[in-house]
């Protein structure tokens, strides 16, 4: 038969023996020298990876929380800003406004004042001339008439109703 | 699969077909040196195949015009009950030369072996040494072992040097090799859970395999050029050892499934456990004629290309050979990755199917 006496499909023992030999040397030398710590490298390598990219995302996720965050806070204080500035604004018109009408009323009391003074000023000098007037008048009047008339109270009263009559707010 | 076992069958016809014809021609061939006279040696191209497929005792390297033989003549190491060890080089059995009651068969039914004679020189049947030389095989072996050692040890030293930094040098060539069995072909097929047991076999056997290919594919100088996974010993060593890691890690529920099926009456068990043992070796069985078909045919077909160039006896035949001769060993060099895949492949498949958990 071709198969058995063909020297290719023959078993030879002899390479039997070889090949397991030589086959399992290189099997236990690889195993032991070379695929346990290209093994071994080769896994850390990959959770090194795994876990570097696992962070990475987590820092990204952080850093875009904190960029967000970093926003609202901003947004948040330029909104303060604007509420404390127009805050301020209020009052200071309000200051403004407060100074102001004190101002005017202050100012309307002085003049007020003033003008009572001036007022008072003027009547107690109008009086004082219609004392005076009233004692010339008196005193050209006797001298006119020649006749000393004397001070009674029914004379000066006289004088003075004349006086009213003649409206000395007129000149 | 079956398409491989069907290349290894084809491949087998491929060489009956060629015994035939080739010793018609050699009748020819003797007829016509009785009537020439003097003629040159017809070519044949059997022997030229067969010899340089198979395994012998030295490693030819060429034929001079006068017919001497360049060879390297390799060790040959005998064991014999009674005379015990014998350990002598196999230039001292050149041209059926006897040395030590040895003798180098070329012919009949012992071609290629080293039978024991008697002394009136005949073959000694009941005295036949154990052949354990270190053949061709077993020096091409060696070779690509060596070759692989240096290369993997080298490798962890650089992973050693570089720590789990990114891959150089030699690291980024082999790492994808390593990193593609690991995750396309253990894993899938073993699982995460038991893989990292049989990453060293599996690795181990895809280089060994793929290394032993490729060399085999270089024709030039020792220890290239030997087809030694295309040898059944070797590819049986490593049917073997698939075998034996397949049945150690064999779980509970694997056995249960060899020899009490569950589901299956009781009184099919008598037919069903041999169909289950039977399956049990023809997995391996499998494994050894498919690496061994599939690499035999191609060193076959490359060698027949060559031999046109002799058959025809024009040098003019060589471009097409040639041509064709670089065709094949592409398709080979595909050929050898293809190979040491799908046997890393099928063991690991072979291996999960022994992992089965327990159903209950």
């Amino acid at each position: 038969m071709i198969l058995a006496s063909n020297s290719l499909t023959s078993v030879g023992i002899g390479t039997l023996f070889w090949s397991v030999l030589i086959f399992s040397l290189f099997f236990f030398l690889l195993a032991k020298f070379a695929w346990k710590p290209i093994l071994a490298a080769i896994k850390q390598r990959d959770e090194m990876i795994k876990g570097s990219l696992a962070s990475a995302e987590m820092a990204r996720e952080e850093m875009l929380k904190l960029q967000s965050d970093n926003e609202a806070i901003l947004r948040k204080a330029r909104e303060e800003r604007e509420v404390i500035l127009k805050e301020g604004r209020n009052v200071r018109d309000k200051l403004i406004a407060e100074a102001k009408g004190k101002a005017t009323e202050e100012a309307e009391k002085i003049v007020e004042k003033a003008k009572a003074g001036i007022e008072r000023e003027k009547t107690k000098a109008l009086s004082e001339i219609h004392e005076q007037v009233a004692s010339l008048s008196v005193e050209i009047a006797s001298m006119v008439l020649g006749e000393k008339l004397s001070k009674t109270e029914e004379q000066e009263k006289l004088i003075d109703k004349y006086l009213k009559d003649v409206n000395i707010n007129k000149n | 699969m079956k398409k491989r076992i069907l290349t290894g069958l084809f491949s087998i016809l491929f060489l009956s077909a060629f015994n035939f014809p080739v010793m018609g021609q050699e009748e020819h061939g003797s007829q016509e040196t009785a009537t020439q006279g003097q003629s040159k040696e017809k070519f044949d191209a059997n022997s030229f195949i067969i010899g340089h497929v198979s395994n012998s005792h030295e490693w030819h390297i060429l034929t001079k015009k006068n017919g001497e033989s360049v060879a390297i003549y390799l060790p040959v190491i005998l064991y014999q009950k009674g005379t015990g060890l014998h350990f002598f080089f196999s230039g001292k059995l050149a041209h059926e030369h006897e040395y030590k009651g040895f003798r180098l068969e070329e012919e009949g039914e012992y071609a290629g072996k080293i039978v024991a004679v008697n002394a009136a020189g005949e073959v000694d049947t009941d005295n036949m040494p154990l052949d354990f030389s270190m053949t061709k095989m077993v020096i091409g072996m060696l070779g690509a072992v060596l070759i692989g050692l240096w290369l993997f040890i080298s490798l962890s030293r650089s992973y050693k040097r570089s720590g789990i930094s990114y891959p150089r040098g030699i690291q980024s060539f082999l790492e994808p090799v390593i990193c593609f069995i690991r995750d396309e072909v253990v894993i899938p097929n073993i699982g995460y859970k038991h893989y990292e047991r049989f990453m060293p076999y599996l690795l181990s056997v895809f280089f060994f395999i793929l290394i032993n290919n490729l060399m085999g594919l270089i024709p030039f100088p020792p220890p290239f050029g030997a087809n030694v996974t295309g040898n059944l010993a070797v590819t049986m060593t490593l049917a073997l050892f698939t075998f034996f890691i397949i049945q150690i890690s064999g779980t509970k529920g694997y056995w249960r499934h060899i020899f009490a099926t569950p589901g299956v009456p009781v009184w099919l068990l008598p037919i069903m456990i041999p169909v289950e043992l039977i399956g049990m070796v023809s997995k391996p069985f499998a494994l050894m004629i498919r690496l061994f078909a599939n690499i035999t045919a191609g060193h076959i077909i490359v060698m027949s290309l060559l031999a046109l160039i002799f058959i025809f006896d024009s040098i003019w035949v060589s471009p097409v050979s040639i041509f064709f001769v670089i065709f094949m060993d592409c398709l080979e060099l595909l050929v050898a990755f293809l190979q040491a895949y799908v046997f890393t492949l099928l063991s690991a498949l072979f291996i999960s199917l022994a992992l089965v958990e327990e159903h209950h």
